[in-house]
């Protein structure tokens, strides 16, 4: 299968790869996918006090076009706000790395995985109030 | 302009301090072989000044084009211990395993409506069977064990009075593991049912004998012996003699069996590619054994977690099916792209599911995602099996680090004991 170029940039040299510490209260942390089905992403974000995401790491179980999916993801998120995150679309990632239709769910599994953190961050944050 | 031909050449990505080589190192010999250049040197006469029609019988140019194709055939038959006149040209394997299996139920349908093969056996075997169901007849699919063998007490267990045929491959493509062929066709023969091997995979890689091993119909295929492609071959017993109906009919040609011209130049090259392997075999094999373990011994050693799929002990020289756990294939794949591998057969590889092949040994599918085939052949080198060796263990220790899985595993979490959201 011929890869776009941007999939393989992410490929080659992936941005944010790594672990936060998942137990810190400033950190969410989202596990999706399943190993069974040939993709899993880990995605975590590390919020400032005002609800700015400051960092935000990844590690993928997948093809080419999960990691370059969950890469993105990353990249796209430092900085924004919660809300902000949350907004992005997996079409606009599937557009961005000109996904084939056949990986469009590595897309969808990156847009599953930012809501997944988020999620997790405000759970936490919520039963520390 | 200019007449001179232009040979586009393929642009050279250079890497400082890595010695990449020009082409991708071919390591997928079970997908196709390239064609020995003693086998193009021995067809090239017969698509120009030999071209005449081996059917033709009023002149020179048919009858030098029949004796090439017939010294073919007897280098066909050679092979697997056959007389010439039990050797039928095919256009390949699939042709050949259509012809073995609905030809044979078609012709004794009267008769017996029963046929048992494996799970795990090659898509156009698997395909044809499923047409003869919709036919009306029964098929009987076996397991196979851990190993990838048949269970031949399930074997015998499956075989009835009303069995025409079992059709089991002599070699699988994706885990090259060597079936026990005497064995059954001793069984098959007791039992009164006709034995039909897939050998596209075995013929010029493991010792063959259709009388010591009983068989009664083979597929052999050209191109996974260094053969052209478009051409292959199916043995048929005369004695006692195997009846079955054509599906190409026509100018009766093939005994009937197959009708249509014979592509000449492909049948010498069949002949050729055949008589080259029966002359190398044990060498080559001694040769690949070594290549082969020199590679997976390299790899057991420097990389944790990595599995081998199917047995070993009953397996051909050039072919290792690796599980690099934790790191899923396709994404290794476009990591090594100075290797060409693949990570299950060619036919199948355009879907998202994991081996059927694998998951028949009871593979689990996580572990059948991070399944590499790797194959090695007549023009693999140890350099090849060197340099394929440190780009997979680079790119399996990068993948790893980036993976989540292995960072579960390293912390001792239990993967089984997550809750995964299917998708």
């Amino acid at each position: 299968m011929a890869y776009s170029e941007k999939v393989i940039d992410h490929y080659n040299n992936p941005r944010n790869v790594g672990s936060l510490d998942k137990g810190a209260e400033d950190v969410g942390t989202g596990l999706v996918g399943a190993p069974a089905c040939g993709d899993v992403m880990k995605l975590q974000i590390k919020v400032s006090a005002d609800g700015i995401i400051q960092d935000a790491k990844f590690k993928t179980f997948g093809c080419g076009s999960a990691i370059a999916s969950s890469s993105l993801a990353t990249e796209w998120i430092k900085g924004k706000s919660l809300n902000e995150a949350e907004t992005i679309k997996n079409t606009e990632i599937a557009q961005h790395l000109a996904l084939p239709p056949v990986k469009i769910h590595c897309s969808v599994l990156a847009e599953d995985a930012i809501k997944a953190a988020i999620a997790d961050y405000r759970a936490k944050a919520q039963t520390k109030s | 302009m200019s007449t001179q031909t232009r040979v586009a050449k393929p642009e050279k990505k250079e890497q400082p301090g890595r010695n990449r080589p020009e082409r991708p190192i071919y390591l997928d010999y079970q997908a196709t072989t390239p064609m020995d250049p003693r086998v193009l040197e021995a067809m090239l006469p017969y698509f120009t000044t030999k071209f005449g029609n081996p059917h033709s019988r009023s002149h020179a140019y048919g009858w030098e084009a029949e004796e090439g194709v017939e010294k073919a055939r007897a280098q066909v038959a050679h092979i697997i211990g056959a007389d010439e006149r039990e050797v039928i040209f095919t256009s390949g394997a699939t042709e050949s395993n259509n012809l073995a299996l609905k030809g044979v139920a078609h012709f004794y349908k009267d008769k017996k409506n029963h046929l048992v093969t494996l799970v795990t056996e090659h898509k156009c075997v698997l395909d044809s069977m499923r047409h003869l169901e919709e036919e009306g007849f029964k098929v009987t699919y076996l397991p196979v064990k851990q190993d990838g063998l048949v269970d031949m007490a399930e074997l015998e267990a499956a075989i009835t009075d009303k069995t025409v045929m079992v059709s089991i491959m002599a070699v699988n493509n994706e885990i090259g593991v060597i079936q026990p062929l005497a064995e059954i066709g001793k069984l098959c023969r007791k039992k009164g049912a006709f034995f039909h091997t897939d050998c596209a995979q075995a013929v010029g890689k493991i010792p063959l004998d259709v009388e010591a091993m009983n068989i009664d119909l083979m597929s052999i295929s050209g191109h996974k012996i260094y053969g052209p492609k478009g051409i292959g071959a199916l043995y048929v017993r005369r004695k006692p003699r195997i009846r079955l109906q054509a599906l190409i009919t026509g100018g009766g040609q093939e005994r009937g069996m197959r009708s249509g011209t014979l592509p000449t130049p492909l049948c010498v090259g069949l002949g050729e590619a055949c008589a080259i392997a029966e002359r190398e075999m044990p060498e080559e094999a001694k040769r690949l054994t070594k290549l082969r373990d020199r590679f997976y011994s390299q790899i057991k050693e420097k990389l944790p977690e990595v599995f081998l799929n199917g047995s070993l002990e009953n397996r051909i020289p050039g072919n290792l099916n690796i599980s690099f756990a934790y790191v899923e294939g396709e994404s290794l794949i476009l990591g090594i792209n100075d290797l060409s591998v693949s990570s299950g057969s060619a036919c199948t590889s355009a879907s998202l599911e994991p081996s059927y092949v694998l998951r028949a040994l009871g593979v689990e599918e996580e572990m059948a995602h991070t399944s590499l085939r790797i194959g090695f052949g007549r023009f693999t080198t140890e350099e090849e099996v060197d340099y394929a060796v440190k780009d997979i263990v680079e790119h399996v220790t990068k993948l790893r680090e980036m993976s989540p899985l292995w960072e579960m595993f390293q912390e001792g979490v239990d993967l089984k004991s997550i809750k995964w959201a299917a998708h």
